[in-house]
């Protein structure tokens, strides 16, 4: 997991390696210049403070001053740049493997859940990062440092701190590791908590035609109670860190005092009556523990750290599942760059969604339509006509069998190539914001002006853009939302046309357009698009009447298939859905959504 | 769904950041009214702790120079009492800092957690309460924001920042009396230097949250983007978009990367500035004081009452500089606080916000009890659960009580509805459906057909015009038992953490376990129930996260099914629902309908057609109703709909 998300770091390899060293820099300096005050302060035998001690020391500690300064902003910008960086680059590296996706990915993750690991994920993760190069090695540094500060003034003295030291981090793991299996447990709750809110936010109708407000009120407060408790306790077992590690640094530094101001006491001389220090000055004294306040608050820093790593921790994880996850469809090396025609097969085609599904959507298709056929789908809901349309530009890998597009098998095909000349408009389609001339680009990124009106013309569309005030550079609300459905459809189409493929699939397209209009559109793909495939999927039958051929699908398979003369006379199905389409008839249609497009 | 999604605004009704006047106060009120002794402990603690630790430190000084030197004079034996007894202070002292040190933490997480704890009641209590319009007026992720990033603002607030702050400036203030007492000139140097680290502060805290202000707009930016591909993956798929995708993403990302570096490189180079202005202030202190002694210029400051005007001592200067640097340390992790006191502050003002919210006013005062049937056929109010409920009036003027079978006969007359003022969704709509009918709604979206069905459980209040329920205006109804009395089964269905029979149970809490699994196989949903990992036992999550669309219809239809109520509301689009269920779904729905009044919003054929009722809907009117045959006989909008002609805009 570590592995996969330090590889985003990529071009910002340099400002994250300068980041600690330039702390490096700026503890260094910050450990020199306590020392550097209490030299420049000692005061002679004389109870007075030389000016030229407090010049020279002074200068050391300004030139110290003005390095810690630039290293601590130095190490502060490239963290910036570090951090914001790597945050790009992992965005972009989650987005970009969301676009290598296949369908059944998308289905897996859920949009949502995807959005969510792009955006609040990848916040968590930055923040630890940051807190990475900034603290985590400059901590020990501090630590390290200090202690070896404390060594060159006085060894003895500094032994005390070596003592000491082990005990105090044996006492604080222990805190901690009491501590961190509340910390987990409570991120657990805690998101169970948000869950029950979320849960009452969007569910309020429900909970309010059930009249549960009470109910309601008492989960949440159980839950919530119980969070509160769990998290008090767990701070209250933390708060036992800073008295322990006051604890150990205070006793080490009346230790110091004692032991230091015996041996000033006995290191030191007399001459001419005035006391001349041996090698331990009382500067010295109060240098080391200086240096004790020093490594103590490093240590408080690592616990504070360790904790809000654990909170990073699902974050990290979140985003290493979708970095690690290997597209289940893929384009094949070399695949085939060509389409020849607009011919499809089926030969012997199973299909189910999950591996593990106990049922197939699809079972036994087999199916051959010519280059330049015009098919319609008729079936039920739930008869698996998207399924089966969905196999042919490989938007779904077949379970069995395969599926043949200009002769060859789909697999072989470059992605790309196939899903340019297999144009598909979706049931569920969406139009982009921006203006409509940049969702009808979608289709040919290259098309000229003429090319797209010549589109829209074909799909019924241009007369109602040519209405808006701004034609065809009408802005497109995010989702469509200022567009009605029908006239949504219709631009979806038009966005399919202009790719200019071998094969065109509708699926379920025209729903909300009226039959004048759907008539038109039809009548313009005859006359424009004569030599592409049309597969048009359909609730109405005269949708489809007019095609060279059409399937009638039931419960994954292909019930009937022939002309609409034929069909009338053998399929009962196909003659029922007429029948009662036609004249309003009394025949039993068992599930047919409401044509006309309500909803 | 229709009209609310004209209603629904968006943005946020506080913006975010902005910090509502007085909510400081009011914060500390609220924390004040729960935890009174507690703080008054914390506060103590901190005086104690910035006291201690200032004390003892001087002491230290002074005691070290007290000691050594006398002791190298006259030896060890001479100031061993004296080493004893600093010792022995100083230990005291210590121990006095480490016991308020670890009382305060304990009491700060008591404080901290059981804030958040009564906020997020009083919160959700308050969320409970509101009306429907709360909801349908706020974009859920920006409620949800309030119980999440506001709440975690505020324990950071709460918690860490305010007693920060607090401790910094007690340590602040006692430095500063302190140097006051050492010496006034002093002094002034310092604060001059001081007003050099505020003016940073502005400068380089200005230009961060100018930058911050970017950042958060280049991140909605790009999130709105990332939103919109994402769920139109599909498209993208589809028309071999990718690259274009990363392309456009590409953009937004480097633009969201500059504003986030820019605003984070001014965060955190603050620190690191302050800091050292602290050192260059300590060196210049320093030399200040040296000067000052060798000029032997006559020092003035509070102890001056004491010993009288005398020239400055290095006995005075270096305790001094001592507090210097405590104070400038002060100033710096006051300042790290700001943007943490800011956001806190403004979670804040969004949680007080929502507390403030009116909730839903109930006037009601008709209520359905138990009944059962005397000799004579009349009604009689009873405890035990009957079969039979009835609508118990009051009637204020005489001080009777009358009991009305509840038998579920709605009537609408000349209603009128706009979910604001300006503009009118429904008008004058008129009704009726006796007990069993099924009534179908017809029309586009946006003509009105939810609205409809969001009057008569009272979700919102009705302009003009009257609803009677069994007769009695339901604006008499007491909102809560007038819901008991109506099902519904919506179109996005929403199911609650816990078991697959919670769930179920949901709809009547006092259902038995055999009512729920008898609800569950009216609705098609007992099969796969039982088919699930532990049945009925099995834990749903996430709006039943793993279950098909089509199979938590099917719970929610259950749900529907074991509140057993005369009349059911219900939104039949199954456009969502994946293939395998719809057929189930429908099939589930149909049988939910038997014997009981249904207002149904219809996408179904067969639902339209053997309806008692039509009603075709058109921008909040009823333009045409009868039954399916009267209506295609009348060859008018609900023929051509039928037939297709028609394309509804």
């Amino acid at each position: 997991m570590v592995k996969t998300l330090l590889k985003s770091v990529r071009e910002y390899k340099k400002p994250a390696l300068a980041t600690p060293l330039f702390m490096i820099l700026e503890a260094v300096c910050e450990c020199l210049i306590p020392f550097m005050m209490t030299k420049m302060l000692a005061t002679n035998d004389a109870g007075i403070v030389p000016m030229s001690q407090i010049l020279l020391y002074g200068g050391i500690m300004v030139v110290l001053a003005m390095i810690s300064l630039f290293g601590g902003v130095m190490g502060g910008k490239y963290a910036a740049i570090a951090s914001c960086g790597y945050a790009k680059n992992l965005r972009k590296d989650l987005f970009y493997a969301v676009q290598n996706f296949s369908f059944k990915d998308v289905d897996r993750f859920s949009s949502s859940s995807l959005v969510t690991r792009l955006t609040t994920d990848v916040s968590n993760v930055q923040m630890a990062f940051q807190m990475c190069l900034r603290i985590v090695v400059r901590v020990p540094m501090m630590f390290v440092f200090a202690i070896i500060m404390s060594m060159s003034i006085s060894v003895k003295l500094a032994l005390i701190y070596v003592i000491i030291l082990p005990f105090l981090a044996v006492a604080l793991i222990l805190v901690i590791a009491k501590a961190l299996p509340f910390f987990r447990r409570i991120f657990k709750k805690y998101d169970a908590l948000n869950a029950s809110v979320e849960e009452n936010v969007s569910g309020i109708r429900v909970v309010k035609s059930f009249v549960r407000e009470e109910h309601e009120k008492k989960k949440f407060d159980k839950a919530s109670s119980e969070v509160k408790n769990d998290f008090t306790k767990a701070e209250k077992i933390i708060a036992l860190n800073s008295p322990v590690m006051m604890m150990a640094m205070y006793a080490a530094s009346l230790l110091i005092s004692f032991f230091g101001a015996k041996m000033v006491i006995e290191g030191g001389s007399v001459s001419n009556g005035i006391a001349v220090y041996g090698a331990l000055a009382p500067a010295d004294v109060s240098a080391v523990i200086t240096y004790g306040v020093q490594m103590l608050s490093s240590l408080m820093t690592a616990a504070m750290i360790m904790v809000m790593f654990t909170m990073s921790v699902e974050s990290c994880r979140r985003i290493a599942e979708v970095l690690e996850c290997k597209p289940d469809l893929v384009s094949p090396e070399n695949g085939l760059k060509e389409v020849k025609d607009g011919s499809i097969e089926f030969e012997n085609v199973n299909f189910k969604y999950a591996k593990d599904g106990e049922k197939f959507a699809l079972s036994d298709i087999n199916l051959s339509i010519k280059s330049g056929e015009t098919v319609g789908i008729l079936g039920g809901t739930g008869s698996s006509k998207t399924s089966l349309i969905q196999l042919i530009p490989r938007l779904y890998d077949v379970t069995e069998g395969c599926v043949k597009v200009g002769g060859a098998d789909v697999k072989e095909y470059d992605l790309n190539v196939l899903r340019r000349e297999v144009a598909v408009v979706l049931q569920k389609n969406v139009l982009f914001s921006g203006t409509i001339k940049e969702n009808l680009r979608w289709g040919n990124e290259n098309a000229t002006d003429e090319e797209m009106i010549a589109a829209c013309k074909a799909a019924q569309a241009d007369e109602f853009i040519s209405s808006f005030p701004d034609g065809y550079d009408t802005y497109i609300e995010q989702g469509g939302a200022n567009v009605s459905g029908g006239q949504k459809q219709r631009l979806c189409i038009a966005r399919a046309l202009l790719a200019k493929p071998k094969i065109l699939i509708l699926d379920d397209s025209t729903s909300a357009v009226d039959t004048k209009t759907d008539a038109l559109i039809r009548a313009a793909f005859m006359k424009e698009i004569p030599g592409t495939t049309k597969i048009i999927i359909a609730q109405r039958v005269a949708s489809v009447e007019n095609a060279d051929k059409i399937l009638v699908m039931d419960g994954g398979k292909i019930a009937a298939c022939g002309s609409h003369e034929e069909l009338m006379k053998t399929s009962r199905i196909y003659r029922e859905v007429y029948e009662s389409q036609t004249r309003g008839g009394n025949a039993e249609d068992k599930s047919d959504e409401l044509p006309g497009g309500i909803e | 769904m229709a009209g609310m999604k004209g209603g629904r605004m968006r943005g946020r009704t506080i913006q975010k950041g902005a910090i509502k006047k007085g909510t400081f106060s009011r914060l500390i009120k609220y924390v004040f009214k729960y935890y009174k002794p507690h703080l008054l402990l914390v506060a103590l603690c901190l005086i104690v702790s910035a006291g201690g630790g200032l004390i003892s430190s001087l002491f230290m000084q002074k005691n070290i120079d007290d000691i050594m030197n006398p002791g190298i004079l006259g030896g060890y034996e001479s100031v061993a009492g004296k080493l004893r007894t600093f010792i022995i202070v100083m230990g005291t002292c210590y121990l006095l800092a480490l016991l308020a040190s670890y009382i305060y933490n304990r009491v700060m997480a008591v404080v901290t957690q059981g804030t958040l704890y009564h906020v997020r009641k009083d919160m959700f209590e308050k969320m409970e309460t509101l009306p429907i319009k709360y909801f349908d007026t706020h974009a859920h992720g920006e409620i949800m924001s309030t119980y999440t990033n506001d709440t975690d603002a505020l324990r950071q607030l709460v918690g860490q920042s305010l007693p920060t702050l607090v401790s910094s400036m007690l340590t602040l203030v006692v430095a500063v009396c302190l140097m006051l007492w050492y010496s006034l000139l002093m002094t002034a140097v310092f604060v001059l230097c001081s007003a050099l680290m505020f003016v940073v502060v502005k400068k380089v805290g200005g230009a961060s949250s100018k930058y911050m202000v970017a950042q958060q707009r280049s991140l909605a930016a790009e999130e709105g983007f990332v939103e919109e591909m994402i769920k139109g993956q599909k498209v993208v798929k589809v028309f071999t978009h990718e690259e274009r995708a990363k392309s456009d993403f590409d953009k937004y990302n480097e633009t969201l990367y500059r504003d986030a570096t820019s605003a984070h490189v001014y965060g955190n180079v603050l620190g690191p500035i302050l800091g050292n202005i602290g050192n260059f202030t300590y060196v210049f202190l320093a030399i200040c004081g040296g000067l000052l002694f060798a000029s032997g210029v006559k020092n003035i400051g509070f102890s001056s009452l004491k010993t009288g005007i005398v020239p400055i001592t290095f006995g005075y200067i270096i305790p001094f500089l001592g507090m210097a640097r405590r104070s400038t340390q002060a100033v710096n992790e006051m300042s790290q606080q700001v943007s943490m006191i800011a956001m806190g502050l403004a979670g804040a003002s969004r949680v007080f916000a929502m507390m403030d919210e009116e909730p839903e006013k109930d006037e009601g005062y008709v209520t359905l009890v138990n009944a059962k049937r005397g000799e004579h056929g009349e009604l009689t109010e009873t405890k035990e659960r009957t079969e039979l409920w009835a609508w118990k009036h009051f009637h204020k003027a005489d001080g009777t009580v009358t009991y009305t079978e509840l038998k579920g006969d709605i009537v609408l007359d000349h209603v009128d509805f706009g979910y604001v003022p300006e503009k009118q969704v429904l008008t004058d709509v008129s009704l009726y459906a006796k007990p069993g009918q099924k009534i179908a709604f017809v029309g586009a979206t946006g003509a009105g057909k939810t609205t409809i069905t969001n009057l008569i459980n009272r979700f919102y209040d009705i302009a003009d015009g009257k609803i009677r329920y069994d007769g009695i205006n339901i604006n008499k109804i007491k909102k809560d038992d007038l819901r008991r009395s109506l099902g519904i089964v919506l179109q996005d269905t929403n199911l609650f953490t816990g078991s697959v029979m919670d769930n179920i149970r949901y709809g009547r809490p006092d259902a038995t376990d055999e009512e729920c699994i008898a609800a569950a196989q009216l609705a098609n949903a007992d099969d796969f129930i039982r088919r699930l990992p532990q049945g009925y036992n099995t834990t749903l999550t996430g709006n039943g996260a793993n279950l098909s669309q089509g199979q938590r219809q099917l719970i929610s239809i259950a749900r529907a099914a074991v509140a057993d109520t005369p009349v059911m509301i219900l939104d039949e689009a199954t456009s969502s629902i994946d293939t395998r269920t719809e057929a189930l779904v429908q099939d589930g729905m149909d049988k939910l309908m038997k014997g009981r009044t249904v207002f149904v919003i219809a996408h179904r054929l067969s639902t339209v057609r053997n309806a008692d009722a039509i009603m075709v809907l058109d921008h909040g009117r009823i333009i045409e109703r009868g039954t399916h045959e009267q209506l295609i006989a009348q060859k008018g909008v609900y023929y051509q709909l039928y037939t297709g002609a028609f394309e509804l805009e």
